[in-house]
Formats: structure tokens, sequence, C-alpha cells
């Protein structure tokens, strides 16, 4: 147990590391995008005395190195500073849709993690059949779809004849059922777009074990093979399977813009699309920070339940 | 339901479509593949045909279209008729000429883009894994900032700075996923290296690239090659996804991507044309797996066939 | 020179009674909008679906860009002036106003208004709601319109503002949507503020998502303001839009994409309104810049583009061929009888050969940020163009940065104009010698003489002839290729009613759905 604590410490660490390269990077990405906060907010109506006034109000008249170091003494702080944009607090402004994001990320997985996996272990214990087949091409059918056209078409069935709404409108006093109904259909969406990936790696997984001497020796014993997928391969195909949940799981929570976009639900993509366009920098290294930390923490989470999950792993580490 | 019904038309075509095809690769190609031919799963036979049947027509695309791909024939949205067999799109140009031309831009730049992302991607991961030590700590941190950044906001990101040309576009979307192709190599390699033969082979003198190409590569495929088969279609969805944000290809250059992307709204009133381009490209997809997973099989040495 | 009738603003010898009524724009509503006529009820959850909005809006009145912005500010403040729904100036928080000399303009401030706060509106309010515009360190977008004001002051009841050169149009300036009043403090408003003395009180907003407000019971325009609450939803996906108002979720839409706007009728859920007016699309060439500095060149180009096939296919029918003329059918001094344009490659050729040239090559800078189906635009020039052996390379740049980096950057692009209610105001924004919005660097003698003079000229057929003159010049030397003008297009639920006529000046009934409109 001590070994998984020591690599706990040790990943925590690095995941700071990569968070201020997270930062570095999209700041100096942010940098290079052409106009500023003043040009962006005046738009066509821009000018050079208006942006220039609009500048020195702004505070962006600093070198790009003691506006990061500003930023970055104030994160450390706790203070994710204030939108340049709308002068609110960051904070404010970001944790109501943090909580969006996130309940949105949990509804899909909440569907699309036991959907997969019970896919994927029975497409395996009937490999190449109908089922495996058909199961198979309706997944990848579905993840080829780009993400707004699946809503589209799910708006197009199920919101059209009335069955659920197409716009997602979330009062802060909803009772949790309401809110369930109402994400349905972005929820959904995203349990379309992420169940392939997991099923097919469930699949794989377990089909990569079947091989293996120890399964043919549970079949000559002449075990079900249901029991042998469930009680053999499965358990030894769970650190595949987990590393592809948690990148799943990262993904609906970072990279859902377009699905929020369509159903108009006030979650953080779409927050930060916004201030990219705007070259709010400050909300958008804030939220870049909370998606790689998202990122950092699934994947050590990942890690640490496959280490859990093997105890080969355990011992020799 | 037109849909539905045509769906199962076209897969009951298929099958003895894709019986026949195998037993003719079987007859047709030399001893050894015609073995693996003869073997195959009607699946895969079907997958071979429809990536044939895509490269035939990318290939041949200015033969086949009947329109030119960006000349206005017509109005907007004509319905399908004897001139144009899939009606026209908003400008009133041809959509069938539009989706053959598509073809080859769309399978052209998804192409250059996965294979581009690989062979960086594969290489510096092998690298990391054979070298270790600060390089691999260095590159391996740096990797793992860049995906912690969500793909599409970093594509739009870097597409904002760089412009939108082809070039730009395949760099891009290339170097994003090259990041997690490196950690696919990476990690199967570090698997590889730690192997007696290629320990062998160090002290046998051999150089890194003799290492990499010779022994670890060969042993790294399978899962590369799975990858490959994602990846090369996601490529599409990327430049889907990317045009849904104002980005994407240059118009009046035709790529399913952004022909789906033009077309969406129309699915609202249940009009099937952005279904057209959507299908070709699962079409692709579907395809494109069922081949990857016939390989994959073969590579896990499951003997038993369904 | 007083004004009798505060309906008709400056009445100087006739020239400038307010504005003639936009005739052409007259609108022909569709049968159930007349079925549904009759007196305006009150009621109502009025639930409106933009395709505008972004979390970085603000409450700032000099930043306001879009159309989220604009009806939500429409929806909570007043104005001094209002430009009525047949483009005429009357009173709000103004009530009459006059000048003896076209310099010195009087605003005579209405009284017993009051802002939701409670607190009564000032004369002192006025003004500083008119200084956050002006001055060095301001950031408004219409700083510019009070670069000639060199005094704002108040005398007992009125606001005084001083020009420095006479302006007959000036009350139409002051029309701006960004001029709402709201309270001062020691002379300055306090930006971040929601308070006003619109229709409807905030109740809550979340800048790029949504906003409710309640009616303002204490609202001083009795006939007004007609829905119990308003909701403005920001819905940026066309289609979600067209969902949302099929599935009853919003009662109001804008921007329906032309291609869906048939089926969208055919379906009978919803009602369209399509609004002629003074928008239009261009695409403004550098005339400093070779070729484009040759006016043959440019002509070539205006040659080689099918105006009727851009309404057609990039409006869907629901706009108008325009000339090269940013002076729209709304407008009082509109040149109807100039020689029309026609598609004409063999024309197009000829300016070649006049401007020394076999082919020409140019790029066109593209994103559909300049208007909606701006790509497609270009996608279709370029395929007319080379019909008259012009090649137009079609460049299609990021939306994100787009009047950064391209527009009045790039030699020849695409953009749009929401038009403006008076000939002056469009041409001194966009058409002057130097004006800031000048996208195409243009400047011709003849036209900026004009321009001046116009402006102090008292008879209304001389004046008419100037700005026709004016707009000749514009269409055929003018640098800007203006082919379409564009209808607003808007999608309503079959309850929603609205007066007989419908404002031609901006989008949705002059941002005023909110406070006009009302529940059949």
């Amino acid at each position: 147990m001590n070994a998984v604590l020591v690599m706990i410490a040790q990943r925590l660490a690095l995941g700071v590391l990569t968070l201020f390269v997270v930062s570095v990077v999209i700041f100096g990405a942010t940098e290079l995008l052409p106009g500023d906060l003043a040009s962006a907010l005046l738009g066509q109506a821009a000018t050079p005395e208006t942006l220039a006034a609009l500048r020195t109000q702004l505070g962006l008249n600093d070198p790009a190195p003691v506006r990061y170091w500003n930023w970055a003494t104030g994160v450390l702080q706790g203070d994710f500073g204030v939108s340049l944009a709308t002068r609110r607090p960051i904070a404010d402004m970001l944790s109501a849709r943090l909580g969006n994001t996130i309940f949105l990320a949990l509804y899909a997985a909440a569907i699309a993690v036991p959907l997969s996996l019970v896919l994927g272990v029975l497409a395996a214990l009937w490999r190449n059949s109908l089922f495996d087949r058909v199961a198979n091409a309706g997944a990848l059918s579905a993840i080829s779809f780009p993400e707004f056209f699946v809503a589209y078409i799910l708006i197009f069935l199920l919101s059209q004849s009335g069955f659920f709404p197409s716009l997602v409108r979330l009062t802060p006093d909803m009772e949790l059922s309401d809110k369930l109904y109402v994400t349905f259909l972005p929820a959904l969406t995203l349990t379309l777009v992420v169940t392939a990936h997991m099923m097919r790696m469930t699949r794989a997984a377990i089909i990569n074990l079947l091989a293996s001497p120890y399964i043919e020796m549970a079949r000559l014993k002449g075990l079900s093979p249901l029991r042998i997928v469930l009680r053999h391969a499965l358990p030894n195909a769970l650190a595949p399977i987990i590393n592809v949940i948690a990148i799943n799981l990262a993904y609906l929570i970072t990279g859902v813009v377009v699905v929020e976009v369509v159903f108009v639900y006030p979650g953080l993509g779409q927050l930060m699309v916004d201030s990219v366009a705007k070259r709010d920098i400050a909300v958008v290294q804030a939220i870049a920070l909370i998606f790689a930390s998202a990122y950092v923490l699934l994947n050590l989470t990942a890690d640490v339940l496959s280490t859990l999950t093997n105890p080969r792993l355990m011992r020799r580490k | 339901m037109g849909v539905l019904w045509f769906l199962v038309l076209a897969i009951a075509c298929s099958i003895p479509l894709s019986y026949v095809f195998r037993a003719a690769m079987a007859q047709v190609l030399p001893h050894d593949m015609a073995i693996a031919a003869r073997d195959m799963p009607l699946t895969a036979a079907f997958g071979i045909l429809v990536i044939a049947v895509y490269i035939f027509i990318a290939t041949f695309a200015p033969l086949l279209a009947p329109y030119a791909e960006r000349t206005v024939v017509g109005t907007s949205f004509q319905p399908w008729d004897s001139t144009h067999l899939l009606g026209t799109d908003r400008l009133g140009r041809d959509m069938l000429s539009r989706l053959i031309y598509g073809a080859r831009n769309t399978v052209g730049i998804a192409f250059a883009t996965t294979a581009l992302a690989f062979v960086v991607g594969s290489l510096l991961g092998i690298w990391a894994a054979l070298r270790g030590g600060w390089l691999d700590q260095g590159l391996s941190r740096f990797v793992d900032a860049l995906m912690a950044i969500p793909s599409l906001i970093f594509s739009l990101l870097l597409l904002t700075i760089f412009g939108t040309s082809v070039l730009t576009l395949i760099l891009v979307i290339a170097a994003v996923d090259a990041t997690r192709v490196y950690r696919i190599a990476r990690s199967v390699a570090q698997g590889v290296v730690v192997m007696d033969y290629i320990e062998a082979a160090r002290l046998r003198g051999e150089g890194n690239w003799y290492l990499i190409r010779r022994e670890i590569l060969p042993n790294a495929l399978a899962p590369l090659v799975a990858e490959f088969g994602l990846r090369f279609c996601f490529v599409f969805l990327t430049i889907s996804s990317l045009s849904f944000l104002g980005l994407g290809i240059q118009p009046p250059m035709a790529d399913w991507g952004s022909m789906v992307r033009d077309n969406a709204t129309l699915i609202t009133f249940g009009d099937v044309t952005p279904l057209l381009p959507a299908g070709a490209i699962a079409l692709l997809t579907v395809a494109v797996n069922f081949v990857v997973d016939w390989q994959l099989y073969r590579a896990s040495g499951l003997k038993e066939q369904g | 020179m007083k004004n009798s009738s505060n309906r008709h603003g400056l009445t100087r010898r006739g020239l400038l009674k307010g504005a003639t009524a936009l005739g052409a724009a007259g609108l022909i509503l569709p049968a159930s909008y007349r079925d549904a006529r009759a007196e305006p009820k009150k009621g109502g959850t009025f639930r409106i679906g933009l395709g505008h909005g972004n979390s970085t809006d603000s409450y700032d009145p000099g930043l306001w860009d879009n159309l989220y912005a604009q009806v939500f500010a429409a929806a909570r403040h007043n104005q001094l002036i209002e430009v009525d729904s047949d483009g005429q100036l009357i009173g709000e928080i103004a009530e009459s106003w006059e000048s003896d000399d076209g310099k010195t303009w009087v605003f005579h401030i209405r009284q017993g208004v009051t802002f939701h706060s409670g607190k009564d509106v000032t004369v002192e309010d006025v003004i500083a709601s008119l200084n956050h515009h002006r001055g060095d360190d301001a950031t408004s977008a219409i700083k510019q319109f009070f670069d000639p004001v060199t005094e704002i002051r108040a005398d007992g009841q009125s606001v005084v503002v001083t020009l420095d050169a006479p302006n007959g149009d000036f009350p139409y300036l002051m029309s701006d949507y960004h001029l709402a009043i709201m309270p001062g403090s020691d002379g300055k408003i306090d930006p971040t503020s929601s308070d006003g003395c619109g229709p409807y009180i905030v109740e809550s907003y979340e800048p790029g998502v949504q906003a409710t407000l309640n009616r303002n019971p204490d609202y001083w325009k009795s006939h007004r303001g007609h829905f119990d609450r308003v909701e403005i939803l920001a819905i940026l996906d066309s289609a979600a839009r067209l969902n949302a108002l099929m599935t009853g979720q919003v009662d109001l839409i804008d921007q329906i994409d032309p291609a869906t706007i048939g089926m969208l009728e055919s379906r009978g859920v919803a009602n369209i309104l399509s609004i002629p007016g003074n928008a239009h699309y261009v695409f403004p060439m550098d005339s400093r810049a070779a070729p484009f500095s040759d006016n043959n060149v440019r002509l070539a180009l205006k040659y080689a583009i099918d105006r009727q096939q851009m309404v057609d296919t990039i409006l869907g029918g629901h706009g108008a061929v325009s000339n090269d003329n940013p002076i729209g059918p709304a407008n009082r001094y509109f040149y109807a009888d100039m020689e029309p344009k026609e598609f004409d490659p063999d024309r197009a050729r000829f300016y070649l050969r006049e401007a020394g040239m076999d082919s020409l090559s140019v790029d066109l800078h593209v994103a559909d940020a300049a208007f909606s189906g701006a790509v497609d635009a270009g996608a279709l020039f370029a395929e007319t163009a080379a019909q008259a052996g012009i090649n137009i390379n079609l460049v299609r740049e990021p939306n994100d940065g787009y009047w950064d980096n391209v527009w009045m950057q790039k030699p020849f692009v695409a953009s749009y104009w929401g038009g403006r209610a008076v000939e002056d105001h469009m041409f001194t924004t966009g058409y002057a010698a130097g004006a800031s919005w000048n996208d195409s660097f243009w400047e011709h003698e003849r036209f900026n003489e004009l321009l001046v003079k116009a402006r102090s000229e008292f008879n209304e057929d001389l004046r008419r002839e100037m700005y026709q003159e004016m707009q000749r010049i514009v269409s055929f030397e003018g640098s800007v290729i203006i082919p379409m003008n564009n209808n607003y297009v808007m999608g309503t639920a079959k309850n929603v009613a609205t007066p007989e006529q419908i404002s031609a000046n901006w989008n949705l009934d002059g941002f005023r759905c909110v406070e006009r409109w009302w529940f059949a």
C-alpha cells in the first residue's frame, strides 16, 4: 500500500508541473493570437484612440512576462482574479458552470460506462457473432457522426415529437429529477459519442487475454464461457479498460463544447471558447487549469486503480 | 423510415458482394496472401472492398464526377432527379460530384494527417522509451501537458494563430494527434525495450535507428495499427467540429466533414441530405475498423474463427 | 425656430421634418398576423432566442456590439430619442428638442420619469450618460459621434449640446442604441449597473446564457411594454434556434438560415417576418492598393458578380439586389432609378481591357463573421467572376479576430453594414475621406465636397439631387461592391402579435420588439 501512496505523491508533484506547463503554453498561445482583449471587445467599432484608452484601462500595456507573473502569483494565493471583459470575479463565473459541466459528465458517464462494459463483455463473449458485428458497426457509425450531427438527429427524433426539450434551461432551485429530464438529450448524445471507444477497448482487452495459457486451462477445465470471461479474463483486462474510461471521462469534462453549443448548456467549454475569442486571458487560463487538473487527476486515479487491481504490479513496485 | 429500409437493403447487398470479393481475392492474389484472404472473415472482406472502392473513387474523381467540384450548375437544394442524382447543395452545386471530389480531399487529408502523426508520434515515443532518462522525462511531461489541453480548443488556438490553409490544418491536427500516438508508442515500447533480445542487439553494437526499425516497431505494430484505424476516422470529425466553430477547410474545396456541417440544419426538417456525407464517413470508419479488427485478431494469436 | 410638434424633431423650413416614412419598406404581413391584430393585450412571458450573445458581454453601453446586447438594452433602458417604426424621430427621455443654427442643440428632458431604483431621471443623469461616450479616456464604440461636440451643459430642465459645425441630422445620432440613459453620480454612470428607465427590470443575467426581466410597473409609457416577463436566451447555433421555436420553447428567433425558411414556413408552426431595410452586405476593396486603385478593375469586378443569384442563394430571396449603393430603399433620398448593373462578363472583360489587363487574379478574404453566408457568397462570386476571366482566389479566414486582422487589413474582404437612417450618417461613417470605418480607404474629391455641402443645404430638392449624385459616385466610382440588401428575417410563434408597421431601422423592430409587441 505504501508503494501506492508514494506513487500518488510522485504523480501529484508531476501534475503540478503539468499544470505549470499548461499555463505557460496557454498563455503563450493566447499571446500569439492576433489582437487582444481591447480590440476584441470593440470589434468592428475599434478606432486607434478607443483602443489605446481601453488598453490602458484594462492594464494590457504591461509586457507579457509581467502579466503572466502577476497572474501566476495571484493564482498561487488562490485568487483567480477578475474577468477583464465583464469585471466579475472569475471564481464566481466559473463555479456554477463547473458544477454544470461535472453534472453532465457524470450523467453521461453513468449511462455510458455500464452500457459499454456490458456491450463490450457480451461482444467478447459472442465474438464474431452477429451481435458482435452489429454492436461494433453500430458503435463505429455512432462515433463517425460528428457530435453536433448526432445531437441534431436526436433532437429531430426525440425533441420534435415532444418527448424531451431541445434547450437545457437550468434554474438553481431545480429538482434533481427535472434536471435529469432536461439534460437527457445532451447526456444521451455524449453517451453515443463515448460508448464506442470504451466498448471496443473492453472487447479488445478481453479477447487479447483469451489466447493466454491460463484461459486455455480454464477452458479445458470445462468452465462456461461467461464464467471464463467474467471471472478470469475481465479482472486481468481491467487496467486498459480503466484507462480508457479515464480518458473518456476526461473528454466528457473537457471536450464537449460542441454539445454545449447545440443544447445551449452553460458549461465551461463554451465559456472557454468565448473567452478565447475575446482574448480574456485570465478566464482562459483558469478554465485551462481546471481542465488540466481534471485530466491529471483522472489519469492518476486510473493508474492507482489499475495498480490496485493488478497484484503483480503492486509487488513489483 | 426510408433510411432504415435503405440500410437493410444495403446490408443485404453487401454480404454477397463481400463474399464474391473474398473469393476473387483468393483467386487473384499470390499464394501467401491468397491464404490469408481465404481465411478472413466476411467483415474484413467487406472492409477491404469498401476501402478499395473509396481509393478508386478518390483516384479517378475527375472522370467519375458528372460535374466539376465547384461549378454552380443549378439552384439551391434541387431535389434528386436524373440530371442531379443526389440533388444540389446550398449554392446549387451538384451534390454527387461534391461527394466524389470530397472522397479525394477528405481521404487524402485524413491519410496525410494520420500518417504524419504516426511517424512523428511513434518515432518520438519509441525513441523516448529507448533512451529513457531526462529525454524521456522531459518529452513525456511536455506531451502530458499538451494532452491536458482539450484537443479541439488547442487546435482552435493553433489554427487561429497560423491560419487555415490545408497545410496548416494537416500540421495542426497531426501535431495534436501525435501526442496521443506518442503515449501509446512509448508505453508499448517500454514493454519491449526491457526484453532480452533488445539487450542482445545493443550488445551487438546496433544503433538506435536499427533497434527502432528492426526490433521494436514490428513488436509494437498491432496496437499502433488499431489506433491508426480510429485516429484516421477522427480526422474527419475534427475537421467537421472545427467547421462548426468556424474554421476548417478552405472553400470551395469539398470535404465530407464540412459538407455535414453545411447541410446539418436540414436534418431538423427530416431532410436526408446531410446523411450522405455523414454516411460516407461512417461507412469508411466501419470498413477501416473491420480490417483493423481482423489484423488485431490475427496478431492476438487466437485461432478460433466465428 | 422651435419645433411645435415633438414627433417631428427639427422642423426647419420643412427640410429636416423627421424622416419621411419608410414607404418602400412597407411590410405586408401574413394573414395570421392580420387576424391576430387587435388592441395590444398585457401579459405573458416573452421568450426570445437570439443567435448572439457572449459570456464576455457586459452592462457597459460603450461596448454593446451584438444583437443580444442591443435587445437586452432596449428592454431595460430608454434613450433621448427613439426612431419609431416609420423611421421618424420621436422623443423618449428628451420630450422635444430644437436648434436655431444646427450647431447648438437643446434637448428638453421629460419630467416625472424614474429609474428602476426609484430615482428621478435628471438632466445630470442624461449628461453623465452622454459623457460616458465622450472624452479622451472614453472607450465607447461611438466616441467618434462626439468628436464634433464641443460642449454639453445643463440649462434648467434641458441639456444643451454645442457642435463645432452645423449638422441638421444630429438628433439622429442621439437615437443610437449605445446612448442609454443611466443614473449618474458625480457626472459618471456606473457601467456595471443594469439600472435604467426602460420597460423591464432585470431579475437575473448570466452573460452569454440568459437574462430574465420583469415588467417595470412604473414605466412612463403606458401603451408600451406589454409582457409580464421577458426571457432572452443566447442560442448561437442556428439549428438549435429553429428547434427551440418549433418545439415551442421560445416565441421569437432571429437569423433564420435562409436555406430553411421555406421548410419552416411549410411546417405551419411559426410565422416568418421578413423586413426589408437598409442593411447590406459588402465586399470592400482597398482603393489605395493595386489593382483596386484602378477604377476600371473595380468596375470589372462589379459587373462580374451576379447580384440576383446572390439574393436568391445567399439570402434565400429575403432581400433585394443593391446597385453598390449603401443608401437603401428605406432612406429618404434613395436613388431608385440609377442604371442597374447586370451580371455581364463581356462588360467586365471590357473594363479589364480598359485597365490594360487580359486577366486578373485577386485574393478575396472572407469569414462568416463578416456576415452569415459570406464564405458561400465569396464562392459564388468566384464562380461568376471566372466567366469573365477574373480569378478570385477565396481565402477563408478564421471568424476569430476577423475584424482585427482581415477587415481593413487585407485589400479585398467581406463585411456588412446595419444601414443608417440618414444618408449623412451612412456616408460620414463609411465613405468620407479618413473616416475610421472607410473600409475601402476611398477618397473622392467631389464626393467629399458634396457631403459637407449637403449637411447645411436647406432646399429639399437640391439636397435630394446632392445625395443622389453622391450615390451615383459611390456606385460607379466607389471601391465597395454592394451586391445586396439583406432583409431582417425572424420567426415568431403563432400567438405573437406585432404592430402594423415594423421598423426597418435595425433588426427586431429596431431592437424594441420587447416593448412594442404582445401576445394575441
